[in-house]
């Protein structure tokens, strides 16, 4: 005889409860948040170093140096033999690892505190910087790379012409054409918006391509049996039919977008984020690196929630599974229904209405 | 095997006699002559996949294609809807050659085609729009035909909302609504479970009865096709060819319970023989009943 077997929340792609989807979002935050609390504050399980507090008679030490545990042992004990007054110190993790109440704390003092020199700019400034230069390189991509895969994608003519060479185009590293970027187009952003391009553009349009060409044949073949023409078939069925996924991949290649970002912000004269943070790691000043990495991991995820979630609005008859992080954009912004009357016609709002209140 | 049935042809009463005679006076809407279609294969040589298919359909005929699965059943109706060129041959309707699809042969596919993404009111509109109706004229004519198939409530659903026969009805209104000349159907209640699909028969005789539209409907469901049509075009397969050309002795407008009268089991017995390939012994096999119970008292 089988025996039914309680499973709990370990039931195979059975879905969870509401509940449990949002403890679980708590813990994948919270156990790494743990970990490295418990690594920053038990002393004993990591903290390789000293910070000595009080230098006693060494003049090699002074007050607030970091120095490894043998070499501060080392010392207390040529000290204590010749006599002299030991250091004292307290064990210590590396620069590079501060506590997480320090980075919390950069979080907020990084756009409070004023560039150290003159001209420099702040830290919101450099995000923003950043964000214009995803942005511009991104819009100046798909200008060219959705309608050219659109038509690549849609006329074979168009796929055999232009595709093979983007195919080839495609393995050149984006960053090898830095240098030359800066020859043509100066040390400004122009090199800059061209290395996101370079990067975007020639995995965008075969993206975009490949996407086209699995719109769902059946659906063409219904136009044509509805005498639509080939214009009308490509603006009102093949694109509309691959918009859904088309967004996708959008959004897939804005992440990307910003992974060339690090590399362009480093050429010519370097700027944004990127300078910033290599500017706060030569001050070894980390706890304002660790919150510039989590600004852009927030921007990054704070864009894509947001597109996700506009994309429900605009693509209303898509309904697939609702991510955990979806569900929560709908909670920041709103649900479906509420918006999606923005694209609903006049006629169609009166006319839901009407069957709502029926 | 029946033997007491009589050959179908004998059981035609007068008045059905009668339609017929009315029928073929009407004027061909669609006709083929001569039609071959040829599909290269991997072994570089070419599969002949239909055979010298000539045959005509009249204004307001109902016709059914049927025969076995594979015997190009699709590739006939997708080349008459100008989807799929012929290798030769010649596609008229109303006496000039068929080309390229065009509005005036409407399709229904087995595959729901409704555009996930326009409404079920847009869904209609998109063949009016695509004739050059403008958009308050396609909306109004739009739901009409909602009204017509009984979905008016659902004007503003999408596809992804309503169950597969109400996808198809709405397929139909799609197809039927800038007029065409003919209808064609390729298997449309295929995928339907077998309670929706005799609605769904019941229901486009209904709309058949009502409008001028002729029909050509391909179907391998040997009671659909016998309980719908006027005439029946029975294919055999390895090369599909015209086997025969059945005329249903049933009166119209037809009523379920003719599906129980010697009329309709002779037409249907007649037809299952044609199109019912040879059994091969191989094919016949034994089943050996195993008791695993063991309490033969039960049994
Ligand atoms: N595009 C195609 N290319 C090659 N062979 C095809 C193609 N379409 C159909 N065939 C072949 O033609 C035959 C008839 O197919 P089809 O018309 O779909 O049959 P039916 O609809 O009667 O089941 C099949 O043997 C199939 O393999
Ligand atoms: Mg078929």
């Amino acid at each position: 005889m089988m025996k039914m077997q309680n499973v709990g929340c370990f039931a195979i792609r059975k879905k969870l409860t509401r509940r449990q989807e949002y403890i679980l979002l708590f813990l994948s935050f919270a156990l790494p948040l743990l970990l490295w609390c418990l690594v920053s504050y038990v002393p004993f399980l990591y903290h390789p170093l000293v910070r000595v507090t009080d230098a006693g008679d060494s003049f090699l030490c002074a007050p607030g140096d970091l120095i490894e545990r043998s070499a501060f042992e080392e010392e207390n004990r040529e000290l204590a033999s010749s006599g002299g007054k030991i250091m004292r110190g307290e064990r210590a993790n590396p620069a590079y690892l501060p506590a997480p109440h320090q980075v919390a704390r950069s979080l907020v003092t990084a756009f409070l505190t004023p560039p150290r020199r003159d001209g420099e700019a702040w830290f919101h400034e450099s995000i923003g910087h950043s964000i214009r230069i995803v942005f511009l390189g991104f819009l100046i991509s798909s200008l060219f790379g959705v309608p050219l895969g659109i038509l690549c994608g849609t006329f074979p003519f168009f796929e055999r012409l232009i595709e093979p060479f983007i195919e080839f185009f495609r393995y050149f590293p984006a960053p090898v054409f830095a240098t030359l970027c800066v020859a043509i187009l100066g040390i400004n952003d122009a090199p800059k918006i061209a290395i996101i391009f370079i990067g975007t553009f020639f995995q965008q349009l075969p993206m975009v391509a490949n996407t086209t060409r699995s719109a769902d044949g059946a659906l063409i073949e219904a136009a044509q049996t509805l005498g639509a023409s080939r214009r009308r078939i490509l603006m009102k069925v093949i694109i509309p039919s691959v918009l859904p996924r088309l967004y996708k991949d959008m959004r897939i290649l804005l992440g990307w977008a910003w992974t060339y970002l690090i590399v362009a912000e480093v050429v010519g004269t370097s700027s944004g984020i990127s300078w910033f943070i290599n500017q706060q790691a030569k001050y070894r000043d980390f706890s304002n690196v660790y919150a510039a990495i989590i600004i852009i991991g927030c921007i990054g995820l704070f864009c894509d929630m947001f597109l996700a979630w506009f994309g429900r609005q605009i693509f209303p008859w898509e309904s697939k599974h609702k991510g955990i992080f979806y569900r929560a954009a709908e909670e920041i912004f709103g649900p479906r229904d509420q918006v999606f009357s923005i694209v609903l016609s006049k006629e169609e709002r009166r006319k839901r209405d009407e069957q709502h209140s029926a | 095997m029946n033997s007491t049935l009589p050959d179908y042809k004998q059981m035609m009463s007068p008045e059905v006699r009668d339609r017929f005679a009315r029928l073929v006076r009407r004027p061909v809407i669609m006709e083929t002559r001569n039609l071959f279609k040829e599909f290269p294969t991997s072994s570089g040589k070419n599969q002949i996949v239909l055979k010298d298919i000539s045959f005509q359909v009249h204004q307001r005929e109902f016709l059914s294609i049927i025969g076995p699965s594979g015997c190009g059943k699709s590739t006939l109706i997708r080349i008459l809807a100008g989807l799929e060129t012929a290798t030769s041959g010649e596609i008229l309707l109303d006496g000039k050659p068929v080309v390229a699809p065009g509005a005036e042969r409407g399709m229904v596919f087995q595959k729901y085609t409704l555009f996930p993404w326009l409404t079920v009111c847009r869904n209609v509109m998109f063949g009016l729009e695509s004739i050059g109706k403008d958009r308050d004229t396609a909306e109004n004519i739009a739901l009409q035909w909602l009204d017509i198939i009984g979905l008016a409530r659902y004007a503003d659903y999408y596809p992804g909302q309503l169950s597969g026969g109400m996808q198809q009805r709405v397929a139909i209104a799609r197809a039927l609504a800038p007029q065409p000349r003919v209808l064609l159907m390729d298997e449309p209640f295929g995928a339907l479970d077998a309670q929706t699909r005799t609605q769904m028969q019941n229901y486009l005789l209904e709309v058949w009865r009502n409008i001028d539209i002729t029909i050509i409907f391909v179907t391998h469901d040997l009671d659909e096709a016998v309980y719908l049509s006027d005439r029946i075009l029975a294919l055999k397969a390895n090369p599909g060819e015209i086997n025969e050309l059945i005329e249903v002795p049933l009166p119209r407008p037809r009523r379920s319970r003719m599906l129980l009268e010697p009329e309709f089991l002779a037409t249907r017995e007649h037809i299952d023989k044609l199109i019912r390939p040879p059994v091969k012994r191989e094919d016949e096999c034994e089943f050996k009943v195993v008791n695993m119970v063991g309490d033969k008292t039960f049994l």
